[in-house]
């Protein structure tokens, strides 16, 4: 047991903390507070807040490269982004990501701040709060976006993940359910039959980690750039 | 749905194996007579005498004084920012109030941000002020309760161990150790590790995209070991460089519970009582299991104002469902609701989703459990506030069948109370004083950004969350004011040491009591009948100190949004 008795005979006084009797070896080591004090904050500083993150970068750098640079996709010999970031798709042809509440200063005037979707330097969410009118509209607007953009039905429930922003507004994946729904826009637009785009979709389609954890999921940058690699008939292509 | 319990059986599962697992060795940690190479040489650079038997005082004190002084030299840092190196793109310094809501939140272990890491803080802040107080307030924070645990294991003794080895040790054996393994295994599912300051993209669609990294990776291991919390980014563990896979989501949720719950099993080996270790264990655990029900159930379901809007919220082989607004699609609504309660119960306030766009029973919990602050709670103080309750448990028990109270063979008596009561007392005075003076204060209604009792849960989840040294937040707040800065501040301060203080100084008391022999009127305290009295008492001290508060913020919510009203 953790016991160190010390053999002290008690006098049934209670004492608490320091007593006289404690002995001259506390006494003198309680005026040497300032030395461990000073020392114990710049060496730990040191030691922690330098040398173990360098340690590790340096470790890290050796080991998995790709992954410590941010892993960066190459196309052609250039970057075009992070394989775990999400970035902004309009295009129709393409697949888009999630809505993203990221902001950026406006080109036009930096004291002011504009809707920058993707915004990898200032990640971003709405904070809204469920019974928030704000967001209410947000949604209803983007709701019938998807429908038309996609042509859908107006009676086409639209998957949550379409229409809710994510936490970091950079959420590089969505939902199967989501990359589905607009397969047939991008066969259209590509001129392929939609069956050559759910193919790519499910060979995009990241399942659980280790059959268990996370959800089913489709990374939008990955499954764009496979869909790039599709032949487009001719009569589609622009 | 049965793939989501079963993520909770595994991830509950795998912490409880790591219990004994960690608790076995920081027993070890902080018994093991001899002192190691580099303990050594630390010992003789700060000129201390590892063999020293410190009191409560003497201890408290090297506590407070070096984490004062480490306190300084965080803020001196922030304030001098420009002038480092590392940082091509030139962050200017913090300012005072900000710098001072940082130190304080940092060497407290609350990691409340008021800034945005991406805006605010070059690679070398993010390495030697963020990662350097991460690492020593975890340290301090389990050395206390070495301190604390040594107090209630010895009879008629003057002295609780030494700070100095037990705070150079748990970094140097536990922390440090475990952090560089688990960053490495971040950096292999997709966590940067560099200095360099950004890369840019030029994405599909043209414009270019400014990726910002730095040591995230060592920054994010020692942020959830030490439930620390923290983001490298502004979005915290949402972020995809901070969180890019299941895998280290699961990670961070296991690394969070390690310490606090390892230390009940710590405790009853250095005790010898391993049965009133896991009799503690069992009462962390039935609150999260509790707790992590309602968050559940309550995001799964969804927001029924969106399904009015033709969302289809509906969980299927093809999508999670539920309440994704603030959400990652990684993630889902399992491995979400479970981060929410593992971060709010291990006191660390690291997020993955933004607890602001929550439904309002699943935005409850996080700021009940931060309330209670003791269903496991951070390194080190949520077992000692775990046993700051033990202690108020047979203290009413005592009083009912009308018998001294006893803990672990020690009479509890009127000194030992007082301590108690100022160390339980002290977070709702923190927490609802605060909140009362924000809601009056002129001008703080500007800082939301939600009206109506969202908004005033914002405000209640600050200070909470100030209080109960988590650090996340309903983030909507725009807490960089200098009201809020200095308030919330102060908050972390109080509810940091106004509750380790009191409870060291009931460990000396105890230290030096007798043990008095177990008698047929002694409460045995490692039962299931114990461990259902402490979470009775808990709930009931908690609910009834914060329960009008919280029927003011998402208990209306809830109400107004099943009758359609929106704000």
């Amino acid at each position: 047991m953790n016991d160190t008795n010390k053999g002290a005979v008690r006098d049934g006084v209670r004492t608490h903390g320091l007593t006289t009797g404690e002995g001259e070896r506390n006494r003198s080591a309680q005026a040497g507070l300032t030395r461990p004090v000073l020392v114990s904050a710049v060496l730990f500083m040191l030691v922690t807040g330098l040398g173990y993150p360098l340690v590790t970068t340096g470790i890290a750098q050796v080991l998995f490269p790709a992954q410590a640079a941010g892993s960066l996709v190459l196309k052609d010999g250039k970057t075009v982004g992070s394989a775990v970031i999400g970035q902004n798709v309009t295009r129709p042809d393409l697949f888009h990501p999630r809505p993203s509440a990221t902001t950026g200063t406006d080109p036009n005037d930096p004291s002011q701040s504009v809707d920058q979707p993707y915004n990898a330097a200032s990640s971003g969410a709405s904070n809204l709060g469920p019974t928030s009118r704000k967001l209410m509209d947000q949604v209803a607007a983007r709701v019938s976006a998807y429908r038309s953009e996609n042509g859908l039905a107006a009676d086409v429930a639209v998957p949550v993940d379409a229409v809710t922003a994510s936490a970091s507004g950079l959420d590089p994946d969505i939902s199967p359910a989501n990359a589905m729904m607009p397969a047939g826009r991008g066969a259209g637009a590509r001129g392929v039959p939609v069956e050559t785009i759910v193919e790519v979709i499910r060979r995009q389609t990241t399942d659980r980690q280790f059959g268990a954890l996370g959800e089913p999921r489709v990374n939008v940058l990955g499954l764009n750039l496979a869909l790039e690699s599709v032949p487009v008939r001719q009569s589609a292509a622009k | 749905m049965v793939n989501d319990l079963v993520q909770f059986v595994i991830v509950v599962g795998m912490a409880t194996v790591l219990v004994a697992v960690c608790g076995a060795w920081l027993a070890r940690v902080l018994t093991s007579p001899g002192h190691v190479l580099p303990e050594r040489m630390t010992y003789g650079l700060m000129g201390v005498d590892p063999g020293e038997a410190m009191s409560w005082k003497r201890y408290g004190m090297a506590l407070l004084f070096s984490n004062g002084a480490m306190m300084l030299l965080g803020y001196g840092l922030l304030r001098i920012q420009g002038l480092l190196p590392f940082d091509s793109l030139e962050r200017a310094a913090q300012t005072a109030d900000l710098a001072f809501n940082t130190a304080a939140s940092f060497i407290t272990n609350t990691n409340w941000q008021s800034y945005s890491g991406e805006s605010s803080l070059s690679n070398f802040s993010q390495m030697a002020v963020i990662t350097f107080l991460m690492m020593v307030s975890a340290a301090t924070g389990v050395a206390a309760c070495a301190g604390f645990i040594r107090g209630l294991g010895r009879k008629s003794a003057r002295d609780i161990g030494n700070y100095w080895v037990d705070f150079t040790r748990v970094t140097y054996r536990v922390l440090m150790p475990i952090c560089l393994v688990v960053a490495l295994i971040y950096v292999w599912q997709g966590m940067p590790q560099t200095l360099n300051a950004e890369a840019v993209a030029d994405t599909l669609e043209g414009p270019a995209q400014h990726l910002l990294m730095g040591p995230v990776a060592s920054l994010e291991a020692i942020k959830h070991v030490g439930t620390n919390g923290g983001g490298f980014f502004g979005m915290n563990a949402a972020h995809p460089y901070e969180n890019p896979t299941p895998l280290t989501n699961t990670i961070h949720m296991l690394c969070m519970l390690l310490i606090p719950s390892a230390l009940t099993y710590c405790f009853g080996t250095m005790l010898l009582r391993r049965r009133q270790g896991w009799a503690f264990f069992a009462a962390f655990l039935v609150m999260f299991l509790g707790f992590l029900a309602v968050v559940y159930s309550a995001e799964q379901q969804g927001n029924p104002l969106l399904a009015a809007l033709g969302v289809d919220q509906q969980d299927s082989v093809l999508q999670s469902g539920g309440n994704m607004e603030g959400k990652e699609t990684r993630f889902g609504i399992a491995q979400t609701s479970l981060f929410v309660t593992v971060t709010t119960a291990a006191t660390t306030g690291s997020v993955d989703a933004m607890h602001d766009s929550l439904t309002p029973l699943g935005g409850l919990v996080p700021i009940a459990q931060m309330m209670l602050n003791d269903v496991f709670g951070g390194d080190g103080v949520g077992f000692i506030n775990l046993i700051t309750f033990a202690i108020l448990t047979v203290f009413l028990v005592g009083m009912m069948i009308g018998r001294t109270p006893e803990f672990l063979g020690k009479k509890i008596e009127a000194r030992e109370m007082k301590l108690v009561m100022l160390a339980v007392l002290a977070h709702p005075f923190s927490i609802l004083g605060f909140t009362a003076l924000a809601v009056l204060w002129p001008g703080s209604q500007d800082s939301l950004a939600n009206v109506g009792p969202h908004g005033f849960s914002e405000i209640l989840y600050a200070y909470t969350s100030g209080t109960a040294n988590n650090g996340s937040a309903f983030a909507g707040l725009n807490a960089n004011t200098p009201f809020f800065n200095t308030t919330i501040g102060l908050a972390m301060l109080i509810g940091r040491y106004f509750t380790l203080l009191p409870m060291l100084a009931v460990a000396g008391s105890l230290a030096a009591k007798k043990t008095v022999p177990e008698g047929p009127g002694t409460l045995p305290t490692a039962t299931p009948m114990f461990t259902i009295l402490l979470v009775f008492v808990v709930l009931v001290v908690g609910g009834l100190t914060f329960l009008p508060a919280l029927a003011l913020g998402p208990i209306v919510e809830h109400l107004l949004m099943l009758a359609g009203h929106l704000f």
